[in-house]
């Protein structure tokens, strides 16, 4: 093991570890308005969205990531559309990521019970107000558990993206290979990096998790 | 004029007549319970009537105004009519106070000074001022029930609407939560209340509906109801309470 190389190449893994956080960030951000939107959509039975809502959520679920950009990377300039790398990867994680946040926030929304929310309708609420503040933050707090896992879950997706040449940990890590053979500091500095990354999320999520098991609603 | 009329409503779940060509009325200030068999429709009743259930044909009036029609907004209605339900369904994500604030503030938008003081003082005269920052789960049954009772009487209604609201109480909880009915009977509140609990339907009801198969089989005065009912349906009904014949060690035959 080569302590000076590792210490020399720190600098590109810093670089890189800032992208992936750049690209998952925006990812899951919009991974979660996706889901969202179409929790929503299938919660209050709206018609046609609703059917199409479903075909997304089968189709994003049953494609592997790394086909649905190569799809947008490579197959769509076919027909004329023209994507930069990063657009790709932010629609494909955004693509994958939302189905799998819808998935998450129908488990929390379906489990609000019927009498809550009209209890809600009793004391007067519309039902935009009962939605928010009685099914929503109820639904939260079921959902985060598997929130927190989709997050995770996109972050690693990240990884993927250095197959459209984007300069993330996995590109950088192939590129030290290729260049000096030094795999064994590449591929340790590679699973450090995503350690640091994803460690404290998911000791986050743990205590979040804990804190939502204590306040427990059980009415 | 009537404060709630009822005239000739009909209910179907799936082609199955639930209720069947109701029609009654009640005054301001009058106290009417619903009693009869389970499945009869009592609950289905009072959830039409603040529009928790749709309707098939009928009218209801609140004040003499039709509140069933398509451009009804039942929002507005329900600020005006309190329910009580059997599950307490207080929200869990909140504390007492802000369960009680909860309507006022966001539904009737108004003050939250004034709604502040006013629920302290319903909270106070059911004895759970100092439960106000609790979370639902660490009261007991008869404590949310109460809360639920304040709740709805936040909203100011005209009318109160409770849905065997001691059924899932233990014994002793069923009387606190029972008192603070009697007090409201006393104080001229509206009301029309479901509940299995004879003693009480007794002393609060001014008068009680029989509801049999999801007719009304019997109207009657309270007193008239429990010691000289008109239908058979309605004399077994209040029997099956009567255990006096069981007596361990009483010759039955007597009786007989």
């Amino acid at each position: 093991m080569d302590i000076g190389f590792i210490l020399e190449i720190s600098s590109l893994y810093l670089e890189a570890a800032k992208f992936t956080l750049k690209l998952a960030s925006i990812g899951i951000i919009l991974s979660l308005l996706i889901g969202l939107f179409c929790s929503l959509v299938n919660y209050y039975k709206v018609k046609f969205l609703k059917k199409i809502v479903n075909w997304y959520i089968e189709l994003s679920r049953n494609t592997p990531l790394l086909i649905q950009l190569f799809f947008l990377y490579y197959g769509l300039p076919k027909v004329g559309i023209k994507l930069g790398a990063f657009t790709c990867a932010v629609i494909g994680l955004a693509f994958l990521g939302g189905s799998y946040m819808a998935e998450a926030f129908r488990g929390g929304l379906e489990a609000v019970s019927k009498a809550q929310i009209e209890a809600g309708l009793s004391i007067g609420l519309t039902k935009a107000q009962v939605t928010r503040y009685i099914i929503f933050p109820q639904a939260l707090a079921v959902s985060i558990p598997s929130i927190g896992a989709n997050a995770i879950f996109i972050i690693k997706e990240t990884s993927i993206v250095s197959a459209i040449s984007l300069k993330d940990l996995m590109f950088v890590t192939k590129d030290i290979i290729g260049i000096y053979y030094k795999t064994n500091e590449a591929l340790l500095m590679l699973v450090v990096a995503y350690l640091i990354i994803l460690l404290p999320l998911s000791l986050l999520l743990t205590y979040i998790e804990r804190r939502l098991r204590y306040a427990g609603f059980g009415n | 004029m009537a404060l709630l009329e009822v005239i000739g409503l009909n209910k179907y779940f799936d082609g199955f007549h639930v209720l069947k060509d109701i029609s009654f009325s009640v005054e301001k200030g009058e106290v009417v319970v619903i009693l009869g068999p389970s499945g009869s429709g009592k609950s289905t009743l009072l959830r039409c009537i603040n529009g928790l259930e749709e309707i098939q044909s009928g009218q209801i009036k609140l004040n003499g105004e039709v509140i069933n029609e398509d451009s009804t907004k039942w929002h507005l209605i329900r600020q005006k009519i309190g329910m009580v339900f059997q599950s307490y369904d207080l929200f869990p994500h909140m504390t007492v106070f802000e369960n009680i604030l909860l309507g006022p503030l966001k539904a009737q938008k108004r003050d939250k000074k004034e709604v502040a003081r006013q629920a302290e003082e319903l909270l106070n005269r059911v004895g759970l001022l100092d439960r106000k920052n609790f979370y639902p789960r660490q009261l007991s049954g008869g404590q949310r029930q109460r809360v639920a009772i304040v709740r709805a009487l936040c909203m100011n209604p005209e009318l109160m609407l409770f849905d065997e609201v001691t059924a899932s109480l233990d014994p002793e909880m069923v009387r606190e939560v029972l008192d603070v009915m009697l007090e409201l009977a006393k104080e001229g509140m509206t009301m029309i209340i479901v509940t299995h609990e004879m003693e009480f339907a007794k002393a609060v009801a001014d008068r009680i509906i029989f509801l049999d198969g999801g007719e009304i089989t019997e109207v009657a005065g309270a007193q008239e109801f429990f010691t000289d009912p008109k239908t058979e349906r309605a004399k077994n009904f209040l029997n099956i309470f009567n255990f006096k014949e069981y007596k361990k060690g009483v010759d039955n035959n007597e009786k007989i």
